[in-house]
């Protein structure tokens, strides 16, 4: 079986996951064997398929324009565990967008 | 009387035979004794739980009649409820207090519950044993040395150990039935979008579906009621009216077609495969026509489920940064990082096409050869899992995919979003519960509901009680 | 500098003014507000909650998708784009991948340059950051406000025609009356593309292998001062046969240059993927059809028939078209001086006296203007000459107003008015009386 080496590090910084050494190790056979797990599904001929993303047939469910009661401050701020002047905080910022 | 179905805990409600806040206390006491051995809950809520009762019979004094009022119930650790700690079971969400309810949590309310307490799952619902909880592994009532199966496991513990009367739970593919048949309860998955997932804490979001887990055919049929219908707070609820689910659960099956697919029962377990074939049986005596039907290999089901739904999980825990609520990315525990870090990596640049898409393609078949199959049949029935309960710690339990393994024969029927329902049909030699799926098209529950309250008539399996 | 050919694309995002926000009943307005006070379980991303998109917005979107002359996708959806920032509360921004609602339509520019338009997407702004030494601090009353990105494609050769094309569009979605995209607020937000193509791949029409991105500028003069310096900064390393970083930056106004933020090595790969959360929406013919006959008519349209109808020279009807609220006014005002004023007229009248709509309804201004055309028009200097000869010879009364007897100003202005012995505008007269006073 044709393997592809994953770049476990590539993904975990994707992922916005820090991974010990160990972990690192143990992802990159497990998913490894994943991998090979769930290309069984080469087998299948899907050439004139169409992809399934939701199974519901629904279409244009929306709302209308309205506007509605939002959480109070307190309740938006009630469960971090940092704040300031009733703003989010955090720490630093490791690069920018 | 911790034995008690909804049911029959109504009449003695509406009876003045017991009030609602005597049942809650006999409940508190159960799970005040089971529970060291148990570990079913997350978070007990006792003084909630009084307070719904005493209201309960304030409003049943004053003429309510809501129709869960005063009953005592469990919800799992993964619906949003105000003021009431909600974990998904992850060290993330220790101390997350959620500002809202579920839609699921706010219709209980309605209806009149007393809510005892949150049950233990997999973290974030990701497995099939309990064992990925971050609060420790809940037991299955019927030997405490073995798994009640997950990742509602709790929730199905709760309900085979008396705790409460019956429970809410959810199901990706299997975490309602897979626990239900494990621990010998009913467990009904609804059809996807039949039921409200806002403020259900996310894991397939195409998947989810939230659902009961109760004692009897009849309890689930009531608790669906409440539950179902259309969310203008989620956009993937059906409009289509929900029917009266107790109207016709007592209709014979004469001619009513059930389609038996043969690669449901490749590799299933002896014992199990015996009993849902005398289950089968049952059903002929009652008139049903059984159908061989050829139906799309659950393998391939494994596969599709694993990329679809790690993905959707990879996104869907995006948001447990710690800045909010909870705490940071650090606090996964090992599931939740590998399954985030696949999902990632079938996302990612250039493999879109070959994972994602491929699987999306696959789900297509899936779903088209289920229509076609329910062309010729009413129901399909299948073991709901190839096994019995699995011991604590055994090694199956640590393959990297346990979670999707074990369910390869529910996982099918999730991807297309059927309806399907668990109901025990037997014991193995080792005393444990054996469970069967019925499983029926989109918004079949009335069908497939009918077809387990016959079978449930006809046999006494739901009203065994572990003894603990 | 003719060496190379700037190569310039834009992406533009404009914030909607919807009364909700675009996936929850929050309210949308959120400048000035308290921070964090406008959030709820769906924006503030909390565990379990789901988006319901803003069917206004959606319709917003393709009338300004239709009025920049696109084809409009029918069947569309909205699609997760990942990516994680203090700012995004979800972990990932509900956006439109392969299938926005907008794709290749266009605007023309005065100068009958053709910009393409490659794509006009739905999104959902994020949380706003704010830097304090060591931290920053995220307030979510903007997350989830609806966002329209438009982006072209790399059509601009220098920052003057991105200027004007940026003014064009901030006029159209005014004119549409969904955004206010007033850029102090920071309603509409701005990220030019710009790279160099030397000769040889202007010939081959090869574009560049680098592309330098500035983000998030917030002024039409940032914008083209950073292109500009940018253009510069480039030339100077292709000069040194050096070829630019392929990179973010960003525009720091103070020291008038752009810096360098995100190189390609850390390039994003947003996993996009269908949002399973929001069902596809689908419009058909008759829906577009509809959308289309509720938009105004666009300022372009309007120039051109007010230069035709009117007979107003392009300088005029290109004022009078800038706002759609003065274009009314002045074809209102057209209406109520018909037959008597020339459109012209008006057209002065408005843009050299500029005139406060808010203040002067179009009758009155017509009246203003017939009132100054039945009188005759006076040498100021002859009128001074005959302002000083009535003053003095009623030096009493010039007294009597010095000494604070404003009433006396009236019988000095009747003098005064006996000596011209013509129908002058008497409020001129009056202010010459009073200039030559003092």
């Amino acid at each position: 079986m044709s393997k592809t080496k994953i770049d476990v590090v590539h993904i975990s910084k994707l992922a916005n996951l820090p991974l010990t050494n160990e972990e690192k190790n143990k992802f990159e056979k497990q998913l490894d064997e994943t991998i090979s797990y769930i290309k069984q599904l080469e087998e299948i001929n899907t050439t004139s398929t169409k992809p399934t993303s939701q199974v519901t047939g629904l279409e244009n469910v929306t709302r209308e324009d309205i506007a509605t009661k939002s959480l109070t401050q307190e309740q938006a701020l009630s469960n971090t565990k940092s704040k300031q002047n009733n703003l989010f905080k955090v720490n630093v910022l490791i690069d920018n967008d | 009387m911790t034995n008690l179905t909804i049911t029959k805990a109504l009449e003695k409600l509406k009876n003045k035979e017991i009030s609602s806040v005597e049942l809650t206390k006999t409940f508190l006491e159960r799970i005040k004794k089971v529970e060291p051995k148990i570990n079913a809950f997350v978070t007990v809520t006792e003084e909630e739980a009084l307070r719904n009762a005493k209201d309960a019979d304030k409003k049943r004094a004053n003429g309510s009649d809501a129709p869960l009022l005063g009953i005592p119930l469990s919800i799992k650790d993964n619906f949003s409820t105000k003021g009431v700690r909600t974990t998904a079971s992850s060290k993330v969400l220790d101390k997350y207090i959620p500002p809202y309810d579920a839609t699921v949590v706010t219709k209980l309310k309605e209806a009149g519950m007393v809510l005892l307490g949150k049950t233990n799952m997999d973290a974030w619902a990701h497995g099939s044993s309990t064992e990925t909880s971050d609060y420790g592994q809940s037991k299955n009532p019927w030997n405490t040395d073995y798994l009640p199966g997950g990742s509602s496991g709790g929730a199905a513990a709760s309900v085979a150990a008396g705790e409460v009367i019956a429970a809410i739970g959810s199901e990706t593919a299997g975490s309602i039935r897979q626990p239900a048949s494990w621990c010998g309860v009913v467990g009904l998955k609804p059809t996807y979008g039949r039921v409200s997932r806002s403020g259900v804490i996310a894991m397939g979001s195409s998947l989810d579906s939230p659902g009961p887990i109760t004692k009897s055919v009849e309890d689930a049929a009531l608790v669906l009621q409440v539950l179902a219908g259309v969310d203008p707070l989620d956009a993937t609820t059906s409009p289509l009216p929900v029917p009266d689910y107790l109207k016709n659960i007592n209709r014979e099956i004469t001619n009513l077609k059930i389609g038996i697919s043969e690669d449901y029962f490749e590799g299933v377990d002896t014992e199990v495969k015996q009993k849902v074939e005398d289950a089968i049986k049952v059903l002929e005596k009652l008139g049903a026509k059984i159908k061989k039907i050829k139906l799309f290999s659950p393998k391939y089901s494994i596969a599709v489920y694993t990329i679809i739904m790690r993905s959707e999980v990879s996104s869907n825990l995006a948001r447990f940064d710690g800045i909010r609520y909870g705490s940071d990315r650090s606090f996964f525990a090992e599931e939740a990082k590998r399954r985030i870090m696949l999902g990632t990596y079938v996302l990612s640049a250039g493999y879109y096409d070959q994972y994602f898409n491929k699987a999306l393609k696959v789900r297509s078949l899936i779903i088209n050869d289920f229509k076609k199959a329910f062309e010729d049949v009413d129901v399909v029935i299948a073991p709901t899992n190839p096994k019995t309960a699995l011991k604590a710690g055994s090694d199956e339990a640590k393959d990297p995919m346990f979670g999707e393994l074990a369910d390869i024969l529910v996982e099918p029927s999730s991807l297309a979003g059927l309806s399907g329902i668990n109901i025990p049909v037997g014991f193995s030699k080792k005393g444990l519960p054996i469970g069967m799926d019925i499983i029926g098209p989109q918004f079949g529950e009335q069908t497939i509901l009918n077809v387990a309250k016959k079978y449930e008539d006809e046999t006494e399996w739901n009203l065994k009680e572990p003894n603990l | 500098m003719n060496k190379y050919t700037p190569i310039i694309g834009l992406e533009t995002h404009v914030e909607l003014k919807t009364n909700s926000k675009m996936f929850c009943g929050c309210e949308a307005k959120y400048f000035g507000k308290e921070p964090n006070t406008i959030t709820c379980p769906v924006c503030l991303g909390l565990p379990g909650a789901l988006p319901v998109p803003n069917k206004t917005a959606i319709d917003w979107c393709i009338k300004i998708s239709l009025s920049l002359n696109c084809k409009i996708n029918l069947f569309s959806k909205f699609d997760r784009k990942n990516y994680f920032y203090p700012d995004l509360s979800k972990g990932y921004q509900i956006s439109q991948y392969d299938l926005p609602f907008g794709q290749n339509g266009s605007i023309t520019l005065s100068n009958g340059k053709i910009i393409r338009i490659r794509r006009v997407h739905m999104e959902e702004d994020t949380g706003k950051l704010i830097h304090e030494g060591e931290s920053s601090l995220i307030d979510f009353n903007r997350s989830g406000v609806p966002l329209v990105e438009i982006v072209t494609e790399p059509d601009f050769h220098n920052a003057t025609d991105v200027k004007e094309y940026l003014q064009k569009l901030r006029q159209i979605v005014r004119y549409l009356e969904v955004a206010d995209a007033d850029m102090e607020k920071g309603d509409m937000r701005l990220e030019p593309n710009i790279s160099l193509s030397s000769k040889q791949q202007a010939i081959s029409n090869k574009l560049p292998d680098y592309k330098v991105e500035i983000k998030n500028i917030n002024s039409f003069k940032f914008v083209e001062k950073a292109v500009n310096y940018e253009i510069k900064r480039q030339t100077e390393i292709l000069d040194k046969k050096e070829t630019p970083a392929q990179e973010t930056r960003g525009w720091d106004e103070a020291k008038q240059k752009t810096f360098s933020q995100r190189s390609k090595e850390d390039a994003m790969d947003y996993r996009y993927f269908p949002e399973p959360d929001i069902p596809p929406i689908i419009y058909t013919e008759k829906d577009i059809e509809k959308l289309k006959i509720a938009i105004p008519e666009l300022p372009d349209q309007k120039l051109k028939r007010f230069e035709k109808i009117f007979g107003l020279p392009r300088y005029d009807a290109e004022i009078l078209t800038r706002d759609r609220k003065m274009a009314n006014y002045f074809e209102e005002t057209v209406r109520v001086g018909k037959n008597e004023i020339k459109p012209k007229q008006i057209a002065n009248e408005i843009i050299n006296k500029k005139i406060d709509i808010k203040k002067i309804l179009p009758i009155a201004l017509v009246k203003q203007i017939l009132n100054a055309k039945q009188t005759i028009q006076i040498d100021q200097k002859e009128l001074d000459k005959i302002i000083i000869e009535t003053l003095n010879e009623n030096k009493k009364a010039v007294d009597e107003y010095k000494s604070g007897k404003e009433n006396v100003l009236m019988f000095l202005l009747g003098q005064a008015m006996k000596k011209i012995g013509k129908k002058v505008n008497i409020n001129i007269v009056k202010e010459a009386i009073i200039k030559n006073i003092k």
